[in-house]
C-alpha cells in the first residue's frame, strides 16, 4: 500500500509520536513488513523542492499511482475561504487545494490526529483560521471534503483521532487497511477505528482504587483520582490509553495528570479550565459514560464512607502511604 | 540576476520556502519564507492561565516539552512560585531527554539523508554514506529509531506521554518517581549511553566531549567508524567547516535550572566574547511579515494581527516576525549554548571560520555527549520521598516571562494575566530568530545571511549546499509561525 502523507496545519507531533512506535528495527521497518510504503512524507522524504512538487503534482493528476492519503494537521480555509493561511511552500497553491485534489485520487483517506479529524486546537476560540477537519467540523459532519465524501474504496475518511495519536493507533490501522482487513463497520460514529475508540481511558487506569473510593487528588502530583477536582475526563473519553502504554511504560494518568479527552471532537474548548472539574451541587457534571448517574451518586456516597485510611491519605500525597505490615506484632 | 525559489523543504518541521537571487554563480541575496500562519498567541487570550499548559505544547510536536517548560516558567514567575529540588531535577530530565532525542532525530532523519543523494554519487565516500543514511531505508534508521523509542521511556516514566505531556507544572512535575522507577530510569540511561558510545560516537562520551580543536576533531574522525565520524569526514571533504556563516552573533536564554542559575549560561556572544543578556533589548519587527504594520515592540507588549489580504503588503514575504536583539539579528541554537558555556571545540571552530554547517552539527553532538552524563547525575540526585511539586495559586493580575532553550535555540514566552485570565501571550521561538525575514532597516535574518555567497551552478534547481546550510540550523517552522 503506497502512502502519500501531507502535513497541513498541525504541530508534527503525530509524526513524532508515530516514529516512537515500539519495534525491533524501527517503525518504518514494521510498516514495510506489512506492505506499507511511504511514497512521500514531509519529515522523511528524500525529495525536496522541485522533485517533491513534481511527485505531488503527478499524484494529483493521476500519473503517479498511490493508495492512501494521510493528512496530519488542520485544514485552514482562512482568510475568507482563500486558504492563504497555509500555502504549500514552493507551489503557490493553498494546502486545502492540494488535499482536495489528492483525496479525489486516493483509495483510502486517513485523518491523522484530532486536528485533521475534527479541527483540533487550531479551531479553538473564534476560529479566525477557519480551521476544520477533513470530514468534520468539530463534531459536525462536513469539513473540507464534505459529509458525502467517499474514498475510492468506498470508506469515508478514517479518523485516527488523538492529540497526538498513539503510534499503534496509526500503525494498526494502516496494517489492517493494507491487509484488506478493515471495513466501514470497523469505524465508530465519529469515524474513528473502533479497536481503540470503543474503550474508555478510565479502563485500566492505575488510579482506579482511588476512583472506586472517591479518594481525590487536590493538587497536581497528588496520587488520588483526578476526576473530582482536576478536570480528568478519563471516564468520558474514548481511547485505550491506559491499556496501551506510551513507550511501553507511560500514559497521561500514569504521568499523574488528567485526561483532557484529546481523541474527542471539541476537546480544545471544554467550556471550563482544563484542569478544573465543573460541578453542580458538589457533583461533577461530566459523569462516567458507562453507568447511570443515580448509581454513580449513590455509590460515590457509599464508597466515600468506606474509604480505607491508606487510600484516603495517599490520595493527597505524592508518595503512597505504606501498606500495613503483614507481620503479626508491633510495627516498627 | 536570476531568481530561484526552493520549496517545499522537506525534512524540516513545517513549511519553508527559500528564494535566492543568483548572479555569476553565487547567491547574492536570500529571502526566507514561512508559508503557514497558526495564531496560537491569539487563541490563548481569555483562557484560564493554566490552560496554557495544554495549548502551547501543541505549537510543536518536536519540542513540545520546551514549549511546556517556557509556559510553566512564565506561570511560575507570574505567581512567584519556587519549585522543590525534585521537581527541578525531574523537569531537567524531561526537557533534556526531548532535546537530546531531537538532536539525534535531526541528525539521522532530517540532516544526513542529503549526503546520500544521487548528486554525490562518484564522491569516494558516497556509497558507504548512502547505504547508512538514505532517507527512510538507510541502515542507520534501524539502529536509531528503536534506540529513540527506548530513550523516550524517560518521558514515559516521568512525563506519562510525549509529545504533549501535562507533567510540567509551574511548581514542578506531576509524577513523583518511586525507588524502583529510579532504578529503571538508570537502566534506560545506561542503554542509551551504550547506543551513543557504540553507534554514534564509537567512543566514550567523555572522550568526545574533551576534544578541543578543529585538528583534534579531524584526527578523531579519521580514527573511528561511528556515524558522527562519518559525517565529520564528509563535511571536511566538502569544506563545510567554511560554509554557512551568518553574523557570528549568538544568543542563549540559558538551559537547565540548577541551584545557582542555569547549567548552560544565558548570554550573548559577540566579537568573540560573552556578554550578559538583557531581555529588555529584544523587540519583534513586522515590516516584512504578512501582519498588520506597527512599530517594533518588546514581546511583553507585542501584537500579532494577521492580514486578511496578504497580497496588499508587497514588502512582506513571510508569516514570521523578525526578532532583533539590541537592533541586530542573532543566531541561536546549540552552537550558541556551547560557546557561552565556554566549550573549547565550539569556540575554536567559530574562531577559525565563524558559525558553519560543521560547527552547528558538532555543537549539537557535543551537547549530547556532555548532557547524558548530566542526566545520570540529575537522576542520582532525585530523592524519593521528597516533594516534586509546589502548589500554584492563581494570581489575578501579573506578568511572567519564561526563557528556556529548545534543542534549536532560545525560546521565550511572555505572559500577562488580568482579572485571573490570560490577557496577553507572546512567543518568540528559536527559528523565529534564525529564519527571520528582513527588518525595517533591511537587515536580513541569520539564515538569509548564511545563504549569501553560496555557489549555485548553472541550471541547478536545488543545490545540495543550500539544503545543508538550511538544515544545519535544524529549523522548526511550525514553532516560528506558532
Ligand atoms: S493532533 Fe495534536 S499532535 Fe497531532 S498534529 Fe495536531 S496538534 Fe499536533
Ligand atoms: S488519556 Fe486522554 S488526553 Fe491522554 S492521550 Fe488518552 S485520550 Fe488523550
Amino acid at each position: 500500500m503506497k502512502i502519500l502523507w501531507l502535513q497541513a496545519s498541525g504541530c508534527g507531533g503525530c509524526t513524532q509520536s508515530l516514529l516512537g512506535a515500539e519495534s525491533r528495527r524501527g517503525v518504518l521497518a514494521r510498516l514495510a513488513g506489512g506492505g506499507v510504503e511511504l511514497v512521500f512524507h514531509p519529515a522523511l522524504a528524500e525529495a525536496s523542492g522541485d522533485e517533491a512538487l513534481a511527485l505531488l503534482a503527478a499524484a494529483a493528476d493521476g500519473t503517479l499511482a498511490f493508495d492512501a492519503l494521510c493528512v496530519e494537521g488542520a485544514l485552514l480555509r482562512g482568510p475568507n475561504g482563500s486558504g492563504r493561511f497555509h500555502v504549500l511552500a514552493g507551489s503557490g497553491v493553498p494546502m486545502i487545494d492540494w488535499v482536495r485534489r489528492l483525496a479525489a485520487r486516493a483509495r483510502h483517506v486517513l485523518a491523522i490526529g484530532s486536528c485533521t479529524a475534527y479541527g483540533g486546537i487550531a479551531a479553538s476560540g473564534d476560529n479566525l483560521l477557519e480551521a476544520c477537519g477533513l470530514q468534520f467540523d468539530g463534531a459536525e459532519p462536513g469539513g473540507l471534503l464534505g459529509a458525502d465524501f467517499r474514498a475510492g474504496s468506498g470508506l469515508p475518511v478514517v479518523n485516527v483521532a488523538g492529540c497526538p495519536i498513539h503510534a499503534d493507533w496509526v500503525v494498526d490501522t494502516l496494517l489492517a487497511l493494507a491487509a484488506g482487513a478493515f471495513a466501514a463497520g470497523d469505524l465508530d460514529a465519529l469515524q474513528r477505528p473502533r479497536f481503540y475508540s470503543e474503550q474508555l481511558v478510565h479502563h485500566g487506569c492505575p488510579k482506579n482504587e482511588f476512583y472506586e473510593f472517591k479518594a481525590s487528588a487536590q493538587k497536581p502530583s497528588d496520587l488520588g483520582c483526578l476526576m473530582e477536582n482536576l478536570g480528568c475526563k478519563g471516564t468520558q473519553a474514548h481511547a485505550d490509553c491506559n491499556v496501551r502504554p506510551w513507550y511501553g511504560v507511560g500514559s497521561c494518568l500514569r504521568g499523574g495528570f488528567s485526561c483532557i479527552a484529546c481523541t474527542e471532537p471539541g476537546f480544545e474548548e471544554p467550556g471550563h479550565p482544563f484542569m478544573a472539574t465543573p460541578k453542580v451541587a458538589g457533583i461533577p457534571i461530566g459523569l462516567p459514560l458507562d453507568m447511570p448517574k443515580a448509581w454513580f451518586v449513590a455509590l460515590a456516597a457509599l464508597s466515600k464512607s468506606a474509604t480505607p485510611k491508606r487510600v484516603r491519605e495517599s490520595a493527597t500525597r505524592d508518595h503512597p502511604l505504606p501498606l500495613p505490615s503483614t507481620k503479626k506484632g508491633p510495627r516498627p | 540576476m536570476s531568481r530561484l525559489v526552493i520549496g517545499p523543504f522537506n525534512r524540516v518541521e513545517g513549511d519553508l520556502e527559500v528564494a535566492l537571487d543568483v548572479a555569476d554563480g553565487r547567491v547574492r541575496g536570500a529571502e526566507v519564507s514561512a508559508s503557514l500562519y497558526r495564531g496560537f498567541e491569539n487563541l490563548l487570550v481569555g483562557r484560564d492561565p493554566l490552560d496554557a499548559l495544554v495549548l502551547v505544547p501543541r505549537i510543536c510536536g518536536i519540542c513540545s516539552v520546551s514549549q511546556s517548560a517556557a509556559a510553566a516558567a512564565a506561570l511560575a514567575a507570574a505567581a512567584g512560585l519556587v519549585m522543590p529540588a525534585n521537581g527541578r531535577l525531574a523537569q531537567n530530565l524531561i526537557h533534556c531527554c526531548e532535546n537530546l532525542a531531537d538532536h539525534l532525530t535531526h541528525f539521522y532523519c532530517f540532516f544526513m539523508p542529503d549526503f546520500a543523494r544521487d548528486g554525490y554519487a562518484g564522491a569516494p565516500w558516497h556509497a558507504g554514506v548512502a547505504e547508512r543514511f538514505r532517507a527512510q531505508r538507510g541502515s542507520a534508521l534501524a539502529d536509531w529509531l528503536p534506540a529513540r523509542t527506548d530513550f523516550l521511556r524517560v518521558l514515559g516514566y516521568l512525563a506519562g506521554k510525549w509529545p504533549h505531556t501535562l507533567a510540567l507544572q509551574p511548581g514542578g512535575t506531576t509524577r513523583a518517581i518511586t525507588p524502583t522507577e529510579k532504578v529503571r530510569l538508570a537502566e534506560v540511561l545506561r542503554e542509551f549511553r551504550d547506543f551513543l558510545e557504540t553507534t554514534l560516537f564509537a567512543d566514550a562520551l567523555e572522550a568526545f566531549a574533551a576534544l578541543d580543536s578543529p585538528a583534534a576533531l579531524a584526527a578523531w574522525a579519521e580514527a573511528r567508524d561511528g556515524d558522527l565520524a562519518r559525517f565529520v569526514r564528509v563535511a571536511l571533504a566538502l569544506g563545510l567547516e567554511r560554509v554557512g556563516r551568518a553574523g557570528d552573533r549568538f544568543l542563549s536564554f540559558g538551559a537547565y535550572a540548577a541551584a545557582g542559575g542555569p547549567l548552560l549560561p544565558r548570554g550573548v556572544w559577540q566579537d568573540g566574547a560573552a556578554l550578559a543578556l538583557d531581555p529588555a533589548a529584544i523587540v519583534e519587527d513586522v515590516s516584512h511579515a504578512w501582519l498588520e504594520d506597527g512599530a517594533a515592540l518588546p514581546p511583553a507588549a507585542g501584537e500579532t494581527r494577521p492580514l486578511a489580504d496578504p497580497d496588499a503588503k508587497p514588502a512582506a514575504y513571510s508569516w514570521c516576525k523578525a526578532p532583533r536583539y539590541a537592533g541586530r539579528a542573532v543566531e541561536t541554537g546549540a552552537l550558541a549554548r556551547q560557546l557561552l558555556a565556554g566549550q573549547p571545540l565550539a569556540a575554536s571552530l567559530v574562531a577559525a571560520h565563524g558559525g558553519s554547517v560543521l560547527a552547528r552539527v558538532v555543537a549539537r553532538m557535543s551537547e549530547v555527549a556532555r548532557l547524558l552524563p548530566q542526566m545520570e547525575q540529575w537522576l542520582r540526585e532525585i530523592a524519593p520521598g521528597e516533594p516534586f511539586c509546589a502548589e500554584w495559586t492563581a494570581p489575578q493580575d501579573a506578568h511572567g516571562v519564561g526563557l528556556v532553550e529548545a534543542a534549536r535555540g532560545a525560546l521565550g514566552h511572555w505572559l500577562t494575566i488580568e482579572r485571573g485570565r490570560i490577557a496577553g501571550y507572546q512567543i518568540v521561538a528559536p527559528t523565529t530568530w534564525n529564519f527571520s525575514p528582513r527588518d525595517a532597516a533591511g537587515q536580513p535574518g541569520a539564515l538569509e545571511q548564511a545563504l549569501v555567497g553560496l555557489p549555485v551552478g548553472a541550471g541547478e534547481r536545488n543545490p545540495p549546499i543550500v539544503q545543508h546550510v538550511v538544515r544545519s540550523f535544524d529549523p522548526c517552522m511550525v514553532c516560528t509561525v506558532h
